[in-house]
Parts: structure tokens; sequence; C-alpha cells
């Protein structure tokens, strides 16, 4: 197999609580590997760690522990200069498309920043580079006079996109790129994210609350709980046949846009509240809520288990056909 | 039209909603031409893209529009006219006959109370009850809305609850006074997924229970899909679309319903192919004099340029498109109809 293009051990990022009194374990001991090329899509909840762990790839923040390596280094082996050389290599495009373009720049500045950041071109050579990578985003030339204000949310994150191309990305974080755009628009940007992968073999871990959307782009999807993976697979996997109790409550959560005689996937409620990152429950972290609980759920952490060919899954009581039916249906308290 | 056999709880007359222009800027026409009716007990979607006017239609219901809007038409609200009553009326209205839920419930919510005697005040306004009968109503209501615990639950501020605990007070707050209609906007875009489920089917239980009906905002057609009966679409400021829920999605008859639908990435035929609607919705200073979708419409013709009415095409659809009976559109589900 080809070498990853990231590969992650127990990654750990905590953070100070709010009140500086406890610690946020916004990321708990996760591991994968992104291949070249690929899609590796995230879904989970909000503050289930995915942006964080984004964030960590491309070098926005420390880990706490674990190791990461980045093509064939390992990134606590890099001297700083290394680093600094190998970070521009992975880059993130996030939800706001408002979030890296200056006001006050011109679309072209933003566009040369980047570059001009990682050094070692001519300004001549950059603004080139730039327009080229105007074009490739499916914007005029002329767009490159503007002013963020004077492009429209979608336009904006093809500036976004062609921001990062020129510094040859291996790996682009995508982080919620299409939440803040209008349904009607959303396809004309993920098929460009396509044609930019078909043509340039750029891999993207692509985080978004719309599983309809990433179940379209990935190639593998892993869930997210409080901090950790809980299921990671080919995506016909996930979306299939699901292993892990939350990945089947989260898919038959989604509202489908069919009439109700098409509608035929039965809704599983999950009762009660998400817990808080900050205090976890002990054992398998989704027992609170989860119908299959038993004792040993809320006791002993589940192992990280690969029940199918590449697709892993935490879970005491997941089988390789799923889950096995409900014993009783008692409701869990939830309080 | 739906509900036309029996009076309609709510029934919008030519409501056109516009903003005057700050600094001599002309007024901008926001809302236009809006006709519709809800019957007692009916859940409707309105749904359409951000900036068609979705919010400012609710709030004008719930006539809590800032004095820069210019408001024309009727807005009947079980025969009484929330557009022209007077300010008196509207206090007696709201709560008893019309309530709202909003997205963000902490911005409705007073952080120096507790949730429990929030939701009293809410009651006070149309009830007067001894302190221990409005206490257990309360407690009652919440209880109505999942909320464990209620009894402890009361004495809590809205900071110690989660979103969703949040959203079930809100809730709860709008249920107190048993109102004939609850205008929901966006009332679980800032929840996830699994709580948004739990809070919609609450929605759709508590209204099947006391026979309140809901209008449903969103852009989320497949909220629409499981909570409504019915789904009007609206594109910059128009309805083009009314038609019952499971119609519009198998049989959509304007091409903008139609776009939409086939914008939904579950849909597409092609692996890997997102579908998209092109260009881009007019301003509302720049609109279009013809039909507001033409510019980005595949179907349109000469007959377009002019301005489109909504017009009947069955006993419980209208359509905001001359061209509609020309050709058959894609829905939800490629090429079945309802
Ligand atoms: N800089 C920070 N300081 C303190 N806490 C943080 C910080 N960034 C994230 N957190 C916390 O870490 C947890 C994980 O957050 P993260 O943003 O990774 O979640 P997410 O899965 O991306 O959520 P969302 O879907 O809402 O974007 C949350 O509890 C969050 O509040
Ligand atoms: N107080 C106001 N003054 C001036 N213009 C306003 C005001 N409130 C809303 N608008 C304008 O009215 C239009 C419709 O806004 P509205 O909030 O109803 O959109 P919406 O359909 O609810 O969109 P979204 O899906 O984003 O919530 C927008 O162009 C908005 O800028
Ligand atoms: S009226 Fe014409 S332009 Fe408008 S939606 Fe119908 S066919 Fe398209
Ligand atoms: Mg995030
Ligand atoms: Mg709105």
């Amino acid at each position: 197999m080809t070498r990853p293009v990231v590969s992650v051990r127990d990654l750990v990022v905590r953070f100070p609580s709010l009140d500086g009194s406890s610690e946020v374990r916004a990321v708990d001991g996760v591991s994968f590997d992104i291949r070249p090329g690929e899609t590796f899509g995230v879904i989970g909840e909000s503050g289930s760690g995915k942006s964080t762990v984004g964030r960590t790839l491309v070098g926005l923040l420390a880990p706490t522990s674990g190791t990461m390596a980045f093509g064939d280094r390992d990134r606590a082996a890099m001297t700083r200069a290394e680093w600094r050389t190998e970070r521009r290599h992975y880059q993130m495009i996030f939800q706001d498309p408002n979030a890296a373009l200056n006001p006050r720049m011109t679309i072209l500045d933003s566009l040369t920043e980047p570059m001009r950041i990682a050094g070692g071109r001519s300004k001549a050579d950059m603004q080139d580079t730039a327009l080229a990578a105007l074009e490739k985003v499916g914007l005029r030339r002329d767009m490159a006079q503007r002013y963020p204000h004077e492009l429209s949310g979608g336009q904006k994150q093809r500036v976004n996109i062609a921001r990062v191309l020129p510094l040859s990305p291996r790996l682009i974080v995508c982080d919620e790129v299409v939440a803040a755009l209008d349904v009607s628009i959303r396809g004309e940007i993920l098929n460009l994210f396509k044609e930019l992968q078909d043509d340039l073999g750029v891999a993207y871990a692509f985080i978004a609350h719309d599983i309809s959307v990433v179940a379209q782009i990935s190639d593998r999807i892993a869930v997210t709980y409080l901090g950790q993976f809980v299921e990671l697979g080919p995506t016909e996997g996930i979306i299939d046949d699901p292993l892990h109790p939350y990945t089947v409550a989260l898919l038959s959560a989604e509202p489908q846009p069919l009439p109700t005689h098409l509608r035929h996937r039965r809704r599983m409620t999950l009762e009660g509240d998400i817990p808080s990152p900050a205090n976890p429950p002990s054992g398998c972290r989704f027992h609170t809520r989860c119908p299959w609980a038993t004792p040993d759920c809320a006791s002993l952490e589940p192992e990280w288990r690969e029940l199918k060919p590449d697709h892993r899954v935490a879970c005491h009581h997941a089988t390789e056909k799923g889950m096995p039916p409900l014993p009783v249906r008692e409701s869990v308290s939830s309080d | 039209m739906t509900g036309a056999a029996i009076r309609p709880i709510l029934d919008v007359r030519d409501l056109s909603i516009g903003f005057r222009g700050r600094r001599g800027q002309p007024a901008l026409n926001i809302v236009h031409d809006l006709n519709f009716r809800i019957a007692p007990g009916e859940r409707v979607g309105l749904v359409g893209e951000s900036g068609c006017g979705k919010s400012v239609t609710g709030l004008a219901l719930m006539r809590l529009l800032p004095g820069a809007a210019q408001i024309g038409g009727q807005i009947l609200l079980d025969g009484k006219d929330m557009a022209t009553v007077s300010q008196g009326e509207i206090r007696r209205m709201r709560g008893k006959k019309i309530a709202m839920i909003f997205q963000e419930p902490m911005s409705a919510l007073d952080p120096v109370f507790t949730v429990g005697e929030q939701i009293a005040e809410a009651l006070r306004l149309h009830e007067n009850l001894s302190k221990a009968d409005e206490r257990d109503r309360v407690i009652a209501a919440l209880a109505d809305v999942g909320i464990p615990a209620p009894k402890r639950r009361y004495d809590e501020y809205p900071h110690q609850l989660s979103g969703g605990m949040r959203q079930r007070v809100m809730i709860a707050m709008a249920l107190i006074n048993r109102p004939d209609l609850i205008i929901a906007d966006e009332p679980t875009t800032a929840l996830d997924v699994t709580i948004q489920a739990q809070i919609m089917d609450l929605l759709t239980r508590l209204s099947e229970d006391t026979g309140t009906a809901l209008l449903f905002i969103t852009h989320d057609l497949g909220v629409v899909a499981e909570t409504c009966q019915r789904m009007i679409t609206m594109y910059a400021g128009e309805i083009v679309e009314d038609a019952p829920v499971d119609d519009a999605l198998l049989s959509p008859r304007h091409p903008y319903t139609s776009g939409l639908l086939r914008s939904l990435p579950h849909f597409n035929m092609e692996k890997g192919r997102f579908a998209h609607i092109p260009g881009r919705v007019p301003s509302p200073g720049a609109m279009p004099t013809g039909c507001r979708f033409a510019p980005r419409c595949a179907h349109a013709a000469d007959a377009c340029t002019a301005p489109q009415e909504l017009r009947d095409i069955a006993a419980d659809r209208r359509v905001r498109c001359v061209r509609a009976d020309d050709f058959v559109l894609d829905g939800a589900v490629a090429g079945e109809t309802a």
C-alpha cells in the first residue's frame, strides 16, 4: 500500500475549560491514516472534535499527546525549518467564506498572500500563478481586481480554494465548506472540489454536518462522538451497513426529503442529551444514550476493532453484521 | 386550495412587506403578493433560499417587524387582521392565538429569570391562577415537552440547560396558552441531528394532540417532508408553488422547486456529480420585471418576460409559472410522479 499523506496515532488535544477549572478533551485518542488522493469524510455532532482534528492536521493546533507523521517523517523529529517547508502542503478551507479574506485587500492580494508567506517566488511569478489559479476555479481573471464584498458567497469560496492551490497541497482540510452556501449553488462548489482532486490528486479531509454531502463525496467516512472515533470505514459500509449504534442513530435522524411512501428508513430516536466533553461518561462514551448498553458498557472502554476489511468500530456489542436485535426496549432514563 | 371548506385559522391576503431605504435610498420591496391560508391543525412548511423573505413573513404574522417596515394587505388570524388591530388587541392575541419559536432560544429567553418564572409570566398574561396552580401548569407543560425532572428544572436558569432543552422550554412557553397557530422559524437549525429529530417528533406530536396549526419556516426540505402536510416554496419574495408535501416532492410544477430538489446531493443520479441551479438570486433592488426565476430557469421563454401570477392548477395546488403545463419536471426521485 502507498504511504499515507498523514498518519495519526493516539491523538489527544485538550483545552482548558472556560473557567479554567477543568479540561475539555476535544480529541481523546484518535488513530487514522489519510491516503493520497482520497476524500476522508468526518461526521459527528457539534463539539465532537471534528474541527479540532482538522486544525491539528494542518498544524494550526499542536497535539497534547500522540504522534503524527507527514509523508515519511515523524512530526516530532522535524526541525522547525523542515516543518515550515513541509507544512505548506497541508491547507485548510473554512465554513465562513470571509474568514480568510481581508476585506481591505483585493482578491489578487489575498491570492498571493499564502505564496508570500511561503516565500521563494518573484512578484511576477506569484501574480501569474494566482491568476492561473483563479481560472482553475472557474473565475474570470478580472475578478482579481475586486474586493471580497463585490463577490457572492460561492465566488468567495472559489477564491479560498484558489488561494491554496499554488502551494501544491497534498491534503486540504475542508471544514463545513458549503454549509454557508445556499442549497441551489452547493453542487457547483462540490463539483469543483471533485474536479480539482481528479486533476491534482490532492486528498481531502471533508468535515460536514450534512451526511448526504459527505456520503456523496467521500471514499471513507469517520464518525466522531465526544472526542473519539466510534467508526471508520468505506463510505458504502458506513452508509448502507453501519456497525456502531451511534452511526445508526445519526443516519436515521437525518431527515429525508422524500414522500412518505419512499421513506423506508425507520427512525431510531435517541433519548437524552449529548454529554459534556469536559466530563465524558465512563466506559463507552455513548452508553448514556445507547439502547444496547449493558453494565459492561458503563465500565469498560471498547476496543477499536477491525470487524470488516478496512472497517473499524469501537463498540462492545457490534458484530460484523451490525448490531444484534435489541433485547428489551426499555427507555433509558435521560436525566 | 387546502382548507377552503373549513374556515382557515390564518388567511393571508395580498401581503407585501418593504423596508424604507436608508439615507435617501428607495424603499425595498421584500415580499410581494403573498396569499396563503392555513387550516386549523394543519402543518405547513415554508421553504426557499436565504433572503427570500421567510423570516420577515413570520415576523409580520406576529406583528414583530421593526417600525421601518411597510406592510400592505391583510393577515386574518381567526378573522381579525393582525396588520391593523390595536396594540392592546395584539397583546391579547399573541400567545393565545398565535405564538412563535425562534432559531436561537437564548435570544428569546431572559438570562436573569428561571425558566419556570418565564413560562409562568407568559401564562399570567392570559389567565388568572393561584400561584400553586400556575406552578402546576408550568411543570405539566415542561413535562409535556419531554423535559426530565420538570419540578427541578422549573427553578433553573437558561444557561444551565443544553441547546435542545432550551428549545423545549421555548416550545413549552409557546404552547402554554394553547395557541391556534405556532410559527417556528428554523427551530432546529442550531441543533444536532439526533436532537433535531427529538424536537421534530415533539412538535408533530403536540400539534396532533392539541390541534395547533404549525407554520414551519426552514430551508431543510427533509424537515418539511417528515413533519408537514403542505409545502409552500418561496423565491425572491414571492410564493412560486403551494402543494401537498408529497406532491411537491414527487412532481414539482415550478422549475425552481424542481431545481431545489435536484440540488440535494442524495438524489443525484450520476455518482460524484452534484446538481445545482446556475446563477444566483436577484437582489431586492434589482428584481426582473417578468418571472423572477427566469434568469436561472432552463425553461424560460418569451411568455416568461411578463410578470407571473400564482394560479390554481388543481384543487389543492398553485404555481407561479405560465409554462407549468408545458413540461414534466423531476422531483426528489427523478422520473416518478405523484
Ligand atoms: N480553542 C478552544 N478553546 C477551548 N475549547 C475549545 C477550543 N476549540 C474547541 N474547543 C472545545 O473542544 C470541543 C470540540 O470542538 P470542535 O470545534 O473540534 O468540535 P466540532 O466537532 O468541530 O463541532 P462543530 O460541529 O460545532 O463545528 C468542544 O467542546 C469545544 O467547545
Ligand atoms: N429590518 C430590516 N431592514 C431591512 N431589510 C431587511 C430587514 N429584515 C430583513 N431584511 C431583508 O429582507 C430580506 C428577507 O429577509 P429574511 O430574513 O426574511 O430572509 P429568510 O428567507 O428568512 O432567509 P434565511 O433563510 O437566511 O433566514 C433580506 O434581503 C433581508 O436583508
Ligand atoms: S415562468 Fe418561465 S422562467 Fe419562470 S419558472 Fe416558469 S418557465 Fe421558468
Ligand atoms: Mg467544527
Ligand atoms: Mg430566516
